[in-house]
């Protein structure tokens, strides 16, 4: 293509820049956000200069550095993992005739539903000498860890990446197509480039989320910086807050790289239009092999397990405890509750993050990427660690907010706080790929801001956003620390359930509310996912 | 696709609309008449009684479950204005992390006099519930009862190398620990920790995990709370598992209470302590020895047939606030032998 425009002269007009007019208010709300989303900081920062902290005192020890190197290398290992993973999975169900798409579809994103200490549990359950498959290895250390965070945090790169997949430009690949690149050359050259953004930001999720689980790296017995948080937390809140600051920070600074290694690739040009589908001839089955091994051991093998405790619970008769009875009703108030938090907090970490994804999407300037950082920072602490930021916040409220204390709206705003790096990640790749053209000629046409914000962008940036509220609604569902200490008093979610059944050792029940929240997870998944896009 | 959008955002955002007024209008209930708890033990394990004692007294009751470490912690980061009149903690570590720092009221004297003095905190902020004793729980398949070990200093020895489970970050775990700080001193338990670790001791996040595995036989024996093979048991009588007690007065046989206390910034001290009565009484006590497999402590309650009797477990009275930075030391110690994050 060069070569056709070698005269200097006759060089081809520069692409007008488009300039994205991120106009003051949209700045000012999302510097606000961003300021909203330090309090978590800003807490670890107060309560450990209080009890007198020592930072460096915290860092020159032995005892951090081990922790958080392996925080580091399990986070940057199981992020590149889920990198390939997801984008492989979500290429394939979106884009090529593996046989079982329709089935493929609906159950790779609903490992992300299940709480890591219930996966990990059921995963120690499910494999090794002893258990359920007792040929299999037992999973444990680095490598258990690790089995088990991409199993179950995949999802953070398949869900957008799968929904990005639907809506690139398919020109680009026709035309490739015609020029007979061949396969992997147009992969790299056409596919990639166009989702090279939404992979990045799925990778951030998941680096984050695992350097802030604690269920599964102490299940798994392997020691990380969460669990230091977690051993301190009593006996030494000084060093127990100022590992949650180490753990800020460094987040801080990852979502601030992730910002600089990622950059604008080629941009749709109509969103819904039909794809490209690739045949896969031969390899067509094992495609379908590979993805049928991941779901099988990431899905069925937990649900198998749970299965199995349901059965077996309530068929034997407890000695001083009762199994489980035929009496189900129990489950119905946490199923509603459960629904009710995510639904909503789905679309409130969409709506309040969004002025952020605007301003960072392709605006220069420390506010916005500052503002970007905050709310992604947030997302490497542990849950526990975040709920009490917002108690130590609230509770000190003024006055008139007295009664927003462990109120449902505090609830909300807790996962807002907690989960909005996974909706503003999804909706900034979403605003960046989106194509400059539309609203442009809007522009040119007279269209004033908010018209153009609804008919024209917000249209185009739906499936980011939507797979946003997505993860959002997933993290919600089986979220327990926040829920647990702010939630309105009697408020129960199946994960609320999922955990008190395992304190007491009642598998059973553990097997069951399982099982509803899958089946919730999935209802949500369909209704927001699956109805919605051409078979 | 705008039309798309907003059919799937309609439904969601009536729910939230429909939640929000609920909540509004929780919040408006409420009032003097209630106690408001926040309690580490799981709703299975304590719900009935409050129920009845809110049946019988006419005292509204709210409860809060949770982690009682993350419970503990909350009512520290409220201060002055926790919603929490009582707390019920698992373990004395959590209740005696608030006492220690001022946040439990003092209590009655004729509420105190209603437990032995070793149940119950020395400056009077706490009072125990119910006890549970530390054992062994061992894989029937795996060993042979013959070879188990009398007590539990027997467990760093060759015959057990690799083959001992035990939770370090656990709270009965670590109050195991104090106790015996307390009794055979610091230097004789970090040595006793020193060779576990050593020895090749499988680290698990808590009890639970430490009997399912057992249970599967992934390690033959493990040091846990005496109950949670029992529900093991009842969940699946075929789990190959067994409970052996260490012999009398062996600091491995140690009695670790369940205990309730009164949070400092309370609005209805009546409620409170009518409630902390309650749990004392002949209702909540045989509860405790019936239902919940525990140790009576209070109202002259039996403890379970199938249990070790009194005579044969230790009853060591050990006191956090009085320890001063007793667990704090623990931590230490138990940081220092390695034992932990292996």
């Amino acid at each position: 293509m060069r070569a056709v425009w070698k005269d200097p002269d006759r060089a081809p007009p520069k692409r007008p820049v488009h300039r994205l007019t991120t106009g003051w208010p949209t700045l000012s709300l999302a510097a606000a956000v961003g300021l909203f989303f330090l309090f978590p900081l800003f807490y670890l920062v107060w309560g450990a200069a209080n009890l007198g902290g020592d930072f460096r005192a915290a860092l020159s020890g032995w005892g951090v550095w081990g922790p958080l190197g392996r925080s580091l290398l399990l986070a940057a290992s199981v992020s590149a993992a889920c990198g390939v993973l997801g984008s492989a999975l979500a290429w394939l169900t979106a884009r090529t005739d593996v046989p079982g798409r329709r089935l493929w579809k609906m159950v790779a994103p609903l490992p992300l539903a299940i709480p890591s200490f219930v996966g990990a549990t059921a995963m120690l359950a499910a494999f090794g000498p002893g258990a359920l498959l007792s040929v299999a290895p037992r999973p444990e250390g680095f490598w258990g860890a690790f089995i088990v965070l991409v199993l179950f945090s995949y999802p953070y790169v398949y869900l957008p990446v799968a929904l990005r997949l639907e809506n690139t430009a398919p020109e680009l690949e026709e035309a490739a197509r015609v020029l007979d690149g061949g396969f992997w050359r147009m992969a790299r050259k056409v596919v990639y480039p166009q989702v090279r953004g939404t992979v990045l930001a799925g990778m951030l999720l998941v680096f984050l989320y695992v350097l802030s689980d604690f269920g599964a790296v102490s299940l798994m017995r392997y020691d990380t910086i969460t669990r230091a948080i977690f051993s301190s937390r009593l006996l030494d809140r000084a060093t127990s807050l100022t590992l949650g600051l180490i753990l800020a920070v460094l987040a801080l600074g990852v979502a601030a790289a992730e910002r600089g290694l990622s950059r604008p690739g080629p941009t749709a040009s109509r969103s819904g239009a039909r794809q490209v589908r690739y045949r896969l001839g031969g390899g067509r089955w094992a495609a379908g092999g590979m993805i049928g091994t991941v779901t099988a051991v990431a899905f069925a093998a937990p649900v198998a397990v749970f299965a199995v405790w349901m059965v077996r619970g309530s068929t034997t008769v407890g000695v001083g405890y009762s199994g489980l009875g035929d009496d189900m009703t129990f489950l119905i108030a946490p199923l509603l509750d459960s629904a009710a938090a995510a639904a909503t907090a789905a679309v409130a970490a969409v709506a309040v993050t969004l002025p952020v994804a605007f301003a960072s999407a392709r605006g220069r300037g420390f506010a916005p990427a500052a503002a970007a950082a905050a709310v992604s920072s947030v997302f490497a602490l542990p849950g526990l660690v975040v709920a009490l930021a917002v108690a130590f916040w609230a509770i000190r409220a003024p006055a008139a907010l007295a009664g927003l204390y462990q109120s449902f709206p505090l609830l909300i705003l807790a996962y807002v706080l907690h989960f909005g790096a996974q909706s503003m990640g999804a909706a900034r790749s979403a605003i960046r790929d989106m194509p400059p053209a539309l609203p442009e000629a809007a522009q040119t046409l007279g269209a004033r801001r908010g018209r153009r914000f609804w008919t024209v962008k917000l249209p185009l940036i739906a499936p980011g956003l939507i797979s946003g509220a997505g993860l959002v609604m997933l993290s919600t569902l089986k979220e327990l620390p926040a829920t647990l200490l702010l939630a309105p008093i009697g408020f129960r979610t199946l994960s609320t359930l999922i955990w008190g059944a395992a304190q007491d050792g009642f598998f059973a029940e553990v097997g069951v509310a399982s099982l509803v929240l899958i089946g919730l997870s999935w209802v949500f998944t369909w209704l927001l996912i699956l109805k919605r896009r051409p078979a | 696709m705008k039309a798309a959008l907003a059919r799937c955002l309609r439904p969601s955002l009536l729910l939230a609309a429909f939640v929000c007024l609920a909540a509004a209008a929780g919040a408006c209930s409420g009032g003097e008449d209630v106690v408001t708890v926040y309690s580490g033990r799981t709703s299975n394990l304590i719900d009935p009684l409050l129920r009845e004692f809110a049946a019988d007294s006419g005292t509204d009751i709210e409860v809060r479950y949770g982690q009682s470490a993350d419970l503990a912690l909350l009512i520290e980061t409220e201060g002055e204005r926790s919603p929490a009149d009582v707390f019920i903690s698992q373990s004395p570590g959590a209740m005696g992390f608030l006492a220690g720092h001022g946040k439990l009221r003092a209590m009655d004297g004729e509420i105190l006099g209603l437990v032995d003095p070793s149940f119950r905190n020395q400056g009077g902020r706490w009072v125990g519930m119910s006890g549970r004793v530390r054992t062994l729980v061992y894989n029937t398949d795996l060993v042979d009862p013959a070879e188990l070990p009398a007590s539990v200093f027997d467990l760093t020895g060759e015959d057990y190398r690799g083959r001992v489970a035990v939770a370090p970050p656990n709270g009965s775990f670590q109050d195991f620990v104090t106790a015996m700080r307390q009794v055979h001193g610091d230097e004789a338990t970090l040595e006793w920790l020193r060779a576990m670790e050593a020895n090749e001791a499988r680290t698990y996040p808590n009890n639970t995990a430490i009997v399912q595995a057992v249970g599967r036989g992934e390690v033959p024996m493990g040091l846990v709370n005496h109950y949670y093979n029992y529900r093991a048991q009842a969940e699946n009588p075929n789990v190959p598992s067994e409970n052996r007690f260490f012999g009398a007065g062996d600091i491995g046989s140690l009695l670790i209470v369940t205990a309730i206390g009164i949070v400092d910034s309370t609005d209805n001290p009546e409620g409170a302590e009518e409630l902390v009565r309650f749990m004392l009484g002949p209702v909540a006590q045989t509860f405790f020895s019936e239902r919940t497999f525990e140790y009576p402590l209070a109202a002259g309650v039996q403890p379970a047939p199938a249990l070790p009797a009194w005579a044969d477990i230790n009853i060591t009275t050990y006191d956090f606030d009085r320890l001063g930075g007793g667990l704090e030391r623990t931590k230490e110690l138990i940081d220092e032998s390695g034992l932990e994050g292996s």
